[in-house]
């Protein structure tokens, strides 16, 4: 042991106590669950319960309790969650990596295992902090396009995320009525509160008592700043990061603010100028695919009709105001689209009076999401459309010429582009 | 981190004892474990399907590098920060420090979280999004000058108003004249 502790550091920083790291505390408490609850949102919003296509972690089991249908309305509902979903997994970093810093002691503990007890606590210690950063590292590549991880973001992200809950409901358990105790601590000198502790300049700035908690440092370093000046570094990451990546969200005039955010800017101007998930040439899709030779397809039962394009431009045609937004947690405003209601296409095949639900097909030859289902009641909506044309133009190739599907509230994947079949009401679908 | 004081026959004996019977611990605590690790559990066998040595060392390995990578780098790089600062000869808790420490925080902040963008990394942006990659490295550039430059402007404004600063260096002297050792 004594060669050990010879090579472990001294953390001295006078900062470090109970009362610091329960701030972060409350912060995380606040913040991951509701990362939590829009991550397992965004996974209904898939209707995974529908077909395996949709599906990225069909062997879930119970981890899919919560499943429901999801709505069309409001029509900007996952634009809403999986915005906050991503941005404030992005603003959370800077108060993960203080709270992490505010009980470094405690992560080069010895000795390492005291009891039966202690060591499975520092095993699920593992468990929170692995998991943790697993779902910060991959999340925060995933939205930069960058796959590095090990195999399909959906699963990693979505397992690695109820790995973590497990761990963390676990810490708050045996941590909560600690950190209600330190906050809720009244005296002058130590322990101290929040408003005094606003107050006190880093010259005034003392090392706590020590506690039973070991955060406390022995033998404190004087202070370079204060709890305050501590907390307000913290925020302030939150704030610059919160600045240079909202703006792919909110939208409008505010995009250009997300300077760093990976659809911070719009790819082109025009009736077509808006953010792009996945262009032509990413899809392998080829000139020829959505070309005079482009046909829709609508199957239902065991009637077809094939159909040109100027043939569904004939169809009766609707507009309706939507967005796209994208698991990556950037969206667009509303975008005029106009084209064929998916009830009206259903009725082309006979199935007008109680549309099913449908199975998108596109030209796109590999990749996922190139097939997905809606349900009946994403079919139904009115304004959800085989879209032919949005803002008074034609469709641009990298937004799904010759037509697309556009559903409101449905995640940016769901929207197929260059649509060639729609299977509706199919009884086995396609795997 | 309880036992500062003991000889270290009684510490060798703790902790070396692995063939004595280890305490088992609150049984309350226990229970609570047991149930989280049932659900980790659950996930964990999910999570493991496929690449599972890789995405181990994807788990594990993001809990490493923060703890001995991460930790030790920035520990290091404040220390050397605190100690060029003490070189000037004034109290610790007057000197420039935060005005450096807060700017490059904010910078290396934004580094670490869009580093696959700013220093280009190899992958589909350009293709899937139709968007320019190569602007992310100015930009991030272009901003950390600007809290650079935001942050001197702070300590010139807090230079400036001298009176007061000066009192306050008499004070933070007279309090650590008793007891004021510093940082190794």
């Amino acid at each position: 042991m004594n060669v050990f502790t010879r090579f472990l550091p001294r953390w001295r920083s006078p900062l470090r106590g109970p009362w610091l790291t329960s701030v972060f505390a409350v912060a995380l408490l606040v913040g991951i669950p509701v990362l939590f609850v829009t991550g397992l949102l965004s996974y209904a919003a898939y209707n995974p319960e529908l077909t395996p296509v949709n599906d990225k972690t069909p062997d879930k089991g119970l981890l899919g309790f919560y499943l429901f249908s999801w709505p069309t309305h409001p029509y900007w509902l996952y634009r809403l969650t999986q915005g906050v979903h991503v941005t404030l997994g992005i603003v959370l970093v800077p108060v993960l990596l203080a709270k992490l810093w505010s009980v470094v002691p405690k992560l080069f503990e010895l000795p390492p295992v005291r009891s039966v007890v202690h060591g499975l606590e520092r095993l699920s210690l593992l468990l929170l902090v692995g998991g943790a950063l697993f779902e910060f590292v991959t999340g925060v590549l995933n939205v930069q396009l960058q796959y590095l991880f090990p195999g399909s973001f959906y699963p990693l992200h979505f397992y690695g995320a109820w790995v973590f809950i497990g761990a963390f409901l676990a810490h708050v358990a045996l941590r909560l009525p600690r950190t209600v105790r330190t906050l809720r601590r009244r005296s002058l000198r130590d322990p101290r509160d929040l408003r005094t502790e606003l107050r006190t300049p880093a010259a005034r700035t003392r090392p706590e008592l020590p506690d039973a908690t070991g955060l406390v440092p022995r033998d404190p370093a004087p202070p370079t700043t204060s709890r305050r000046g501590a907390l307000a570094m913290v925020g302030l990451g939150s704030l610059t990061l919160f600045v240079v990546t909202a703006g792919q969200s909110i939208g409008g005039s505010l995009r250009g603010t997300a300077l760093l955010a990976p659809h911070g800017r719009d790819p082109g101007s025009g009736p077509n100028g808006f953010q792009i998930n996945k262009g032509m040439r990413s899809a392998r899709i080829q000139e020829r695919d959505i070309g005079p030779d482009w046909r829709l397809t609508v199957r239902g039962g065991a009637r077809r009709s094939v159909l040109t394009r100027p043939q569904v431009a004939r169809l009766p045609r609707h507009t309706a105001a939507l967005p796209i937004a994208c698991v990556e947690g950037w969206s667009t405003s509303d975008q005029e689209w106009e084209g064929v209601r998916l009830a009206d296409l259903a009725a082309l095949v006979g199935l007008g009076d109680a549309p099913p639900a449908v199975f998108v097909e596109s030209v796109q030859r590999q990749g996922s999401f190139r097939m997905v289902a809606l349900s009946a009641e994403q079919v139904r909506d009115p304004r959800s459309l085989l879209a032919l044309r949005v803002n008074g133009a034609d469709l641009s190739p990298d937004h799904g010429y010759p037509a697309r599907v556009i559903v409101p509230g449905a995640p940016g994947v769901m929207n197929t582009k260059w649509v060639r079949q729609l299977n509706f009401g199919e009884s086995t679908w396609p795997t | 981190m309880a036992h500062v004081t003991g000889g270290t026959r009684r510490r060798r004996r703790r902790f070396g004892g692995f063939g004595r019977r280890m305490p088992l611990g609150s049984p309350r605590v226990l229970l609570l474990l047991l149930a989280s690790f049932a659900l980790c559990g659950y996930a964990g066998v999910r999570l493991l399907r496929g690449e599972w040595v890789a995405i181990l060392i994807w788990f594990a390995g993001a809990a490493l590098l923060h703890d001995l990578v991460l930790v030790p780098l920035y520990t290091l790089g404040d220390r050397a920060l605190q100690a060029a600062a003490r070189r000037r000869g004034r109290p610790l808790a007057r000197t420039g420090v935060p005005y450096v420490r807060v700017p490059v925080f904010l910078s290396l902040l934004m580094l670490l979280v869009y580093w696959p963008l700013v220093l280009r990394a190899p992958g589909p942006y350009q293709e899937a999004t139709g968007l320019d990659p190569d602007v992310f490295l100015g930009r991030w550039l272009l901003i950390s000058a600007v809290i650079c430059a935001l942050s001197a402007l702070c300590a010139l404004a807090a230079a400036v108003r001298k009176p007061e600063l000066r009192e306050r260096v008499r004070e933070s002297r007279m309090g650590r004249r008793k007891g004021g050792r510093s940082a190794p």
